[in-house]
């Protein structure tokens, strides 16, 4: 049977209506006069704009410190917590508590632990970002790991057990590099979801350290500059690295396994 | 040198072992044989250590093994599915159990090296499990298990996931390496052939039960109990009660038996296909009609129609045979060939 030309219609609308904005905001991020939104040539001048502005330099860096602490922290407790909901509970709630901050409503999360840390009179900072990113990438990479879990071959743990090793190496040796591809996948979801979050951020950022999207959000207040549209395109660029990078990986641990 | 006694395991309301007692001798190649599904795993993963039994106790040369975790028995299993680990070549397999026990390097090598040449796998050692044939992993699982020199080794349906040519290959193999290392093996498989040509006794397990333990010549010619009887090789079942002659069937008269029973006893009589002769036309003790010949080779199989019998009688003849289908034939057998059993 020959399919409908038209058919393909709704299908590319669909991309379009998806990537138009993604594609102005590239292209406007090269624009050569001052308005975000009249392109009047090409030129490289607002990239070199954001590269003197102190304000996101000091955004940026925020960010990245809470991402990395919060990715690295999420990723053990997330693994540990999907091995230990895997294989010694046989409880659904525990399972479908384990990973509810991963779907909670990002204001109920930020409000919670803002309360939270007022009443354990906790001061706020840096570290209050990182403990709250924490929370949400840690449901992440459980569900992630969880999932590859019970897809794992229990007899490969008992084959070990049953050459001698202890739980511990057993886990270490036969467990972990089962998981990797899914803790790695965890991993990355829970720093792409770190990079670019505000609602939690900015209940519980300190007004001296602002991360990124919250210095963005300030600037863009008094309007859009092309200079965030170049800020935004590099972050763009950080996301596709990211996404490229984890199917790579996922597949180079995959084809070991 | 291994003694289960009285183990029982259930599930909810399975009952996968009920009431098991068994005794395995140093250095026996010992097989546990039953349909699937009667507890045969569920029994070599007790003795492993990754279940334990409600009741019953299993001591290792004296010494209690249920209370040891499953790291420190002195025993192997096989796993049905070989459970190789999939990130690591054939010599990191069959290191990891070795590395465990912290030898020396130099001996974790010579030792490995050793086990890959006695499989024959020398050339493999730097190979992935997923590189492999069928008929290699399974010698890859078994060159893991025997390289920790265990006292025993445990083996679950060892040849079950390899084709019929690799299997006879393997057979031969397992008995040789056996024999080599000198270990007690335990194997567990629903093949009766297997079984049969492995094993230097056999258990026969039905539905979480030992049903008969014997050598398999011993228990090919004298089953104990009808499930035996039907289920290791093939056998004509005749119903009746014993007499002094053998049996007394209902509708076939005396049949010829080996009879200790007490007379009137209600009892099946078991008899062997090859163990039937195709009198001819006058003598015998069942007369009946030839309903199919099926040529084999080196044997033939004869379906007789008995009147007064609903399952035609089966009889194996060595080579081609000269019975026709439709032919009137006369059936008969020696006394000691009947079987006598207690129903
Ligand atoms: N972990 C388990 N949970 C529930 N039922 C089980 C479990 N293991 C085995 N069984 C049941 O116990 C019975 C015996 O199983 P198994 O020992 O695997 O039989 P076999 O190896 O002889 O085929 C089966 O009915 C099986 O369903
Ligand atoms: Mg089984």
């Amino acid at each position: 049977m020959r399919k409908s030309r038209l058919l393909y219609v709704p299908f590319w609308a669909t991309y379009v209506f998806l990537y138009t904005p993604i594609v102005v905001l590239v292209v406007m991020s090269f624009n050569a006069g001052d308005s975000p939104y009249v392109y009047e040539g090409f030129s490289l001048e607002w990239y070199g704009t954001l590269a003197k502005n102190a304000a996101i330099r000091e955004g940026l860096v925020n960010t990245l410190i809470v991402a990395v602490g919060s990715t690295v922290l999420a990723t053990v407790l997330g693994t540990l917590l999907a091995v230990g909901l895997a294989r010694h509970t046989r409880s659904r709630a525990l399972d479908a508590l384990g990973m509810l901050p991963a779907v909670l409503p990002d204001l109920v999360l930020g409000i919670g632990l803002l309360v939270f840390y007022a009443t354990i009179k906790s001061t706020l900072g840096l570290h209050s970002v990182l403990l709250a990113h924490t929370v949400f990438g840690m449901a992440f990479v459980t569900a992630v790991v969880r999932t590859r879990l019970t897809h794992a071959d229990t007899s490969l743990e008992e084959a070990s057990r049953d050459l001698g090793a202890t739980p511990f190496t057993t886990f270490v040796r036969i467990t972990l590099p089962q998981l990797a591809p899914g803790i790695l996948a965890g991993a990355l979801l829970a720093f792409t979801l770190s990079i670019d979050e505000f609602v939690i951020a900015f209940f519980t950022a300190a007004p001296t350290t602002p991360t990124l999207p919250i210095v963005i959000y300030s600037m863009v207040r008094f309007g859009v500059t092309p200079e965030i549209n170049a800020l935004a395109t590099l972050l763009l660029l950080v996301s596709f690295t990211a996404v490229i990078v984890t199917q790579r990986m996922t597949r180079l641990t995959e084809s070991l396994s | 040198m291994l003694k289960i006694t009285g183990v029982s395991r259930r599930f909810g309301d399975v009952t996968a072992l009920s009431d098991v007692s068994l005794e395995i001798r140093q250095g026996e190649f010992f097989a546990l044989l039953g349909p699937s599904g009667c507890g045969k795993t569920t029994l070599l993963r007790i003795l492993a250590g990754f279940e334990s039994p409600d009741e019953g106790t299993v001591t290792l040369d004296g010494d209690d093994l249920l209370g040891q975790a499953a790291h420190r028995r002195p025993v192997n299993l096989m796993f049905q599915s070989y459970a190789l680990f999939p990130h690591m070549t054939v010599a990191k397999n069959v290191a990891y159990g070795l590395e465990r026990e912290r030898l020396g390097r130099a001996e974790v090598r010579g030792r490995v090296d050793e086990v890959l040449q006695k499989v024959g796998l020398e050339t493999m050692a730097g190979r992935r499990p997923h590189q492999l044939s069928g008929g290699q992993r399974q010698r890859v699982a078994l060159a893991r298990a025997i390289v920790k020199r265990p006292r025993l080794l445990l083996l679950d349906e060892p040849l079950s996931a390899l084709d019929k040519k690799v299997r006879a290959e393997m057979q031969l193999e397992l008995k040789r390496l056996q024999n080599e290392v000198g270990i007690t093996f335990v194997v567990v498989t629903h093949d009766q052939e297997e079984a049969m040509s492995l094993a230097d006794r056999i258990a026969v397990f039905n539905a979480g039960g030992v049903e008969q333990v014997d050598a398999p010549v011993e228990l090919y010619e004298h089953p104990r109990t009808p499930f035996v009887a039907g289920f290791v090789g093939a056998n004509n079942i005749f119903e009746g009660r014993a007499c002094s002659a053998g049996l007394a069937g209902e509708e076939l008269g005396i049949l010829p038996g080996d009879s200790g029973l007490p007379d009137g006893t209600p009892a099946l009589l078991a008899v062997r296909p090859e163990r039937i002769r195709l009198d001819g036309e006058d003598k015998g003790v069942l007369g009946g009609e030839v309903v199919d010949v099926s040529f084999y080779g080196g044997i033939s199989h004869v379906s007789v129609q008995v009147s007064g019998r609903r399952q035609p009688v089966l009889v194996a003849t060595q080579g081609a045979t000269q019975v026709q289908t439709g032919s009137k034939v006369a059936l008969g057998w020696a006394e000691g060939d009947g079987v006598l059993i207690p129903q």
